[in-house]
């Protein structure tokens, strides 16, 4: 009874402490420089006991829901051990939940803009949808095939920081190639494609299988594989750049 | 009732988001793995939290946090909030008038960042997986950190309108010499924290940060000079964290030599 409760309060404490930062930032601001009172009081005390609430069982929901999926498909495939199945599943994880993905559908839109004021694509609303639809198929792809190339390092054991550090190096010498236009775009889409539930899962993935590979460790082994997540999504947004200029 | 439909609108996006994963998730698990998933009834419900939990954390977010944050940032770029009113402000900009831009800058993406969904759990795994050697607060906070810098020197670059690329080269070649001395361990999840820094809650705000600024600064073009600070929030907490570690190490050293100074 007492750990039922517990487990109940406890996400709800740990939100509470995570939020109040904002809380502080936005009162500071707002009474001290901006010297304004805030708007719509009673809105915005709503709101945060929404995303307290929320943000209390998304972390609940990860500890018995998702964690424990991720990593018992992780097991599931060391112990099958067929590699042509598990790298679909890595590719299918990666593409599938970058396609919806709302912040990227927004930074694809906007791209198509610059391109289109960049004088790179026609202005119209056809090229620039296109334009848009592309892009947001390219970084989905790029997405994929990072998780792949992450469990192909797990599986084959090769240092993290040596992949990482080849990438950067690409990542510099296609800049140099790149139109303008494109670079911010590229550089700030290797951020927004990991969204709040891949990462969950992916990092349940990575550590499952490192967890279940003898010779692997999943501190050393497991993670890593949202850092080619955004690593490649550059590389390849470059190369799109490049190709339709 | 507004409230209402709000609510409905966002878990109908939020399962939306989740439906591809759940289909690649129950497509393997019924025809390639084949096997029942352990305490299935605990999964789901787990899902149901998720989803439920992240709906009302983007509703609360939508209706409270973001129009505050974008008014703030729009407020805090106004060149009449910056120079007292509009006949002062002068031909060329000086990136010290400026000053209050990146502490708010640097405050908001700390703040955010602490609240972000995506690094909690990262920081749970880690926790879990490395034992307790790697405690789930002290890397939320030196990602924190990490974000907090780098925000405000992105947005001390859309001031000056330096090259994007110049400062990313820059942030790689001190990644790859802190990658050399740092512990071996935290390497991997250095890495990783780059990229779980900013999903939900800083990729709006910062957006609007970004645009503020290059729209009202003469010279910048808020298309081109508005992106790139979510580059910066991603390439900067890499830093944070491997000189967390680096830090961490030192202060065990000159622990341990305490101790043995007290042994002796």
């Amino acid at each position: 009874m007492w750990n039922t409760f517990h487990d109940a309060v406890r996400p709800l404490v740990e939100a509470a402490r995570d939020l109040t930062p904002i809380i502080a930032v936005i009162l500071f601001f707002q009474e001290v420089v901006l010297q304004q009172p805030i708007p719509n009081l009673g809105d915005l005390l709503a709101g945060l006991l929404f995303v307290l609430i929320g943000l209390a069982l998304f972390v609940r929901g990860l500890e018995i829901g998702l964690f424990p999926l991720g990593e018992a498909m992780a097991h599931a495939f060391a112990k099958k051990g067929n590699v042509f199945w598990l790298l679909l599943f890595a590719f299918l994880l990666g593409f599938g939940t970058t396609v919806a993905e709302p912040a990227l559908i927004a930074v694809a839109g906007k791209a198509a803009k610059v391109a289109a004021e960049g004088g790179v694509i026609e202005h119209s609303r056809m090229a620039m949808a296109d334009y848009a639809f592309n892009l947001r198929m390219t970084v989905a792809l790029s997405v994929g095939t990072a998780i792949v190339l992450g469990v192909l390092r797990i599986l084959s054991g090769w240092p993290l920081h040596l992949c990482i550090m080849a990438g950067y190096a690409l990542v510099v010498a296609i800049t140099y190639f790149a139109p303008e236009e494109i670079i911010g775009i590229a550089y700030d889409s290797g951020g927004v494609t990991t969204s709040t539930i891949t990462v969950p899962l992916v990092t349940a993935l990575g550590v499952g299988l490192a967890a279940s590979i003898r010779g692997r460790n999943p501190v050393l082994d497991g993670f890593g594989l949202i850092a080619f997540a955004s690593l490649l999504p550059m590389i390849f947004v470059m190369l799109y750049g490049i190709v339709t200029a | 009732m507004n409230m209402l439909d709000m609510f409905v609108d966002t878990m109908l996006s939020t399962l939306r988001d989740v439906l591809p994963i759940a289909a690649v998730l129950l497509g393997f698990q019924l025809l390639v793995l084949r096997q029942s998933i352990p305490q299935l009834w605990s999964v789901i419900r787990g899902f149901a939290y998720v989803l439920l939990g992240l709906a009302l954390f983007l509703m609360g977010l939508q209706e409270a946090i973001f129009p505050l944050g974008e008014v703030m940032a729009k407020q805090l770029t106004d060149p009449h909030f910056l120079y007292g009113s509009a006949a002062h402000i002068p031909e060329l900009i000086r990136w010290q008038d400026y000053g209050w831009v990146y502490v708010f800058a640097f405050a908001i993406g700390l703040a955010t960042t602490l609240a972000e969904p995506a690094l909690i759990a990262v920081g749970i795994k880690a926790q879990q997986v490395s034992g307790g050697a790697i405690s789930a607060w002290g890397l939320r906070i030196a990602v924190s950190f990490g974000v907090a810098a780098g925000v405000s020197i992105g947005c001390f670059r859309i001031v000056t309108g330096t090259d994007l690329w110049l400062y990313v080269v820059a942030a790689y070649v001190v990644v790859i010499i802190q990658t050399r001395f740092a512990p071996r361990m935290i390497i991997p999840l250095a890495y990783d924290s780059g990229g779980v820094t900013t999903s939900t809650v800083t990729v709006p705000l910062l957006a609007a940060l970004g645009l503020g600024l290059a729209s009202t600064i003469p010279g910048r073009s808020p298309l081109i000079d508005g992106f790139g600070l979510i580059a910066f929030a991603s390439v900067f907490p890499i830093m944070s964290v491997m000189g967390y570690a680096q830090l961490s190490r030192i202060m065990g050293k000159s622990q341990q030599i305490k101790e043995a100074d007290n042994a002796l």
